[in-house]
């Protein structure tokens, strides 16, 4: 019973074609959205600011503590913006958002330093936000210890102390200087792919049934796969027209590096290209119009950023929320780009994700096939 | 061809539920080959649904049938092959231009010498100087043709035309059914769903559908004595007077104006006589005893309520 027709195969194929050309708005679309979301998401996010606003209470001035304010301002996370009387105007400062820090150096602080107290530093901070704040509290200790360690020289060393039983030493791989872009622009190409790639398949197989054009189809001997690959195949080429646009503008604009081995990109790339065609026409065929047909996709897409550990560490999820995440094709495509393109990898390291792709695909596949009528029911 | 050398569609008991409510309830149809057979009915009284379940785009709840011999239920992409079906709303891609719409479907019914094909239908259907236009921007009669060319290329022997002249011009739809006629001769069984009288008076078979249910149906010339419907000629004096008065008569079941001339019709000969006779007494109009004809009937037909002729529907 199962035969496939080359020839009505092909048809649909040109046909496709031929409407995707005469379509410019969604073709400039399709090329136009990497490229937007690449600038945005490169220059705009930024998982470790810096140049923070930050208010100095200086209840000491001698030359450690003045060392000590001049360090962190180098370190870039710290722009000074004034001074503070007291506690209490520090406290107002941070509320109303004018300052993100109050440093606060204590009365005697350089006294206390050379006669070995350890006097404390305070280092108020607006933590409503964690992320904007916990770089810039985490580098602080390093940076206070270097300046006062380079201000005490000769007759002023302190009392010395004894040696720590023992050290910890961060090795930060992968990404030495925890830079966004090189974190997020890997996965974001998983993101655009979702977007795009299954709105586009979805809206342009409900078109047929809203325009009245899938009753001349199905009136004709033509099979459900014929017409599902005919019209899916263009879109696997606009998959790699965007991912061509995105790596290249990665490349030159943010200077992601690509470390890993090409073939196995090029593998897990086409498998997730086709788990996502899949799902835009699973969605063609539960929607009833294009208008339905965008808003499924866009309710799928939510998901997609926030469980797939794009926006939000997957490790830190808990076991439910890693679970849907796990059914996501996104999480493990994002796994595949950043291991091939961030860490070296070659085919042999992504087969558990290729697999669990190829998995959600069968589903969706089966679940697809099922659902598309031969007749208008 | 196999299966039934007489009729191209014979269905029977044919049945379609969306949901709670029955479209089609138990319909039978016979289709002689080679006839143009006229599928008659108000808005939403299952034409399409039923011209929908031949071709094999909706499957029927319940009953039986062939099409060009071949199951309705099991057969549909044999079917498909073989029938030309022209949808009612405008169906082929607004996107593409006319010989890309035809070369699409010649693709899709696997024709050999596609390329000759397409020409020669755009040649039959003198579509050539528009054949780069884009479907979309067609004003309706050329959409209509495009549509019969594009249902005609796989050389049907069955063509299924769901109210294919909706909204199109006079002289279009002069034009269309010359070339039905002409496709008819050539041995092509045409089934044609329709509003208009002056397309119902083209066909050699008629069918009557209201509520789903066939009501009447019989070769064109025999549907007015199948309903029992009796005419009078009027013409003389004033007619528009005449006219007013006859419609208050509850005897006269209608009254249809050609020009200067009224035909006073209805099922009940007694009555309808009656009235003749007093109105000859006065002797202002000459009036005519004459056989309905089909434009009585269809008139008859598109106005009347189903109670009236259910019982005369069972004469077939």
């Amino acid at each position: 019973m199962i035969s496939f027709s080359l020839g009505r195969f092909s048809a649909v194929l040109i046909k496709e074609f031929v409407q995707m050309r005469r379509d410019r708005v969604t073709f400039a679309m399709m090329i136009g959205i990497p490229i937007m979301q690449l600038l945005l998401f490169g220059f705009a996010i930024n998982s470790d600011p810096k140049h923070l606003p930050t208010l100095v209470q200086m209840d000491d001035s001698g030359p450690i503590s003045r060392a000590v304010l001049a360090s962190m301002r180098t370190s870039d996370y710290f722009d000074f913006i004034g001074a503070v009387t007291g506690r209490e105007e520090g406290d107002r400062a941070l509320r109303d958002g004018t300052a993100n820090f109050v440093v606060v150096i204590p009365r005697n602080f350089e006294r206390d330093v050379l006669r070995g107290l350890s006097p404390d530093i305070l280092l108020a901070a607006d933590a409503s936000d964690p992320t904007a704040t916990s770089g810039a509290v985490a580098a602080l200790t390093g940076i206070v210890d270097a300046a006062v360690a380079q201000s005490l020289t000769g007759a002023r060393q302190p009392e010395p102390r004894p040696a720590e039983p023992f050290s910890v030493t961060v090795h930060r791989q992968f990404n030495p200087e925890s830079e966004t872009p090189i974190n997020i622009v890997p996965g974001l190409l998983g993101i655009i792919l979702s977007m795009t790639m299954v709105m586009i398949t979805a809206v342009a197989i409900v078109r047929e049934s809203e325009r009245g054009t899938m009753e001349a189809l199905l009136a004709t001997p033509v099979r459900p796969l014929e017409v599902m690959f005919g019209k899916i195949i263009p879109y696997i080429l606009v998959g790699y027209i965007q991912t061509a646009v995105f790596l290249a503008a990665a490349r030159l604009l943010f200077d992601v590096p690509f470390l890993g081995s090409p073939l196995a990109f090029f593998v897990g790339f086409n498998l997730f290209i086709a788990v996502n065609l899949m799902v835009g026409f699973l969605i063609s065929t539960l929607a009833r119009s294009q208008m339905q047909a965008m808003q499924i996709s866009f309710f799928t897409l939510l998901p997609t950023i926030l469980l797939s550990g794009f926006m939000f560490p997957f490790a830190g999820m808990p076991g439910w929320a890693q679970a849907i995440g796990n059914a996501i094709p996104a999480t493990h495509f994002l796994r595949i780009t950043r291991k091939v393109m961030l860490k070296g990898a070659g085919l042999a390291d992504i087969t558990s994700d290729m697999a669990a792709i190829v998995a959600i695909t069968a589903v969706v596949i089966v679940i697809a096939l099922s659902r598309y009528r031969q007749t208008l029911d | 061809m196999n299966g039934n050398a007489e009729f191209a569609i014979s269905v029977r008991g044919l049945t379609k539920r969306f949901g709670d409510r029955t479209v089609v309830d138990h319909f039978d149809m016979d289709v002689p080959r080679g006839s143009i057979y006229g599928f008659l009915g108000p808005n939403g009284s299952g034409k399409t649904t039923t011209i929908r379940m031949m071709c094999g785009l909706l499957v029927p709840d319940d009953g039986e049938g062939e099409c060009l011999g071949y199951d309705i239920l099991t057969q549909s992409r044999r079917i498909k092959e073989h029938v030309g079906y022209m949808t009612q709303r405008f169906s082929l891609y607004e996107d593409l231009t006319i010989r890309e719409n035809l070369d699409f479907i010649a693709r899709m019914f696997r024709l050999k010498d596609r390329a000759s094909r397409v020409d020669a239908a755009l040649e039959d259907l003198d579509l050539k100087d528009r054949a780069d236009q884009l479907a979309g921007t067609l004003s309706g009669g050329w959409k209509q043709r495009m549509s019969l060319a594009a249902c005609m290329l796989h050389e049907p022997s069955l063509l299924l035309l769901d109210e294919p002249t909706a909204g199109v011009d006079p002289k279009a739809r002069r034009d269309f059914w010359d070339e039905i006629r002409r496709l008819s001769a050539k041995g092509v069984t045409v089934l044609v769903s329709t509003h208009y009288m002056d397309e119902a008076v083209q066909c050699d078979f008629i069918a009557y559908i209201a509520y789903g249910r066939r009501l009447i149906s019989g070769p064109a010339r025999e549907i007015p004595k199948i309903i029992g419907l009796h005419t009078w000629r009027v013409e003389g004096g004033d007619i528009s007077a005449l006219e007013e008065e006859l419609r208050k008569d509850e005897r006269v079941g209608q009254v249809a104006r050609f020009g200067p001339v009224l035909h006073v019709s209805g099922t009940d000969k007694m009555a309808l006589d009656a009235v003749a006779q007093e109105q000859m007494k006065r002797g202002t109009h000459e009036w005519t005893a004459r056989e309905a004809g089909l434009e009585e009937a269809f008139i008859y037909l598109m106005a009347g309520a189903r109670d009236n002729f259910a019982g005369a529907g069972a004469a077939r």
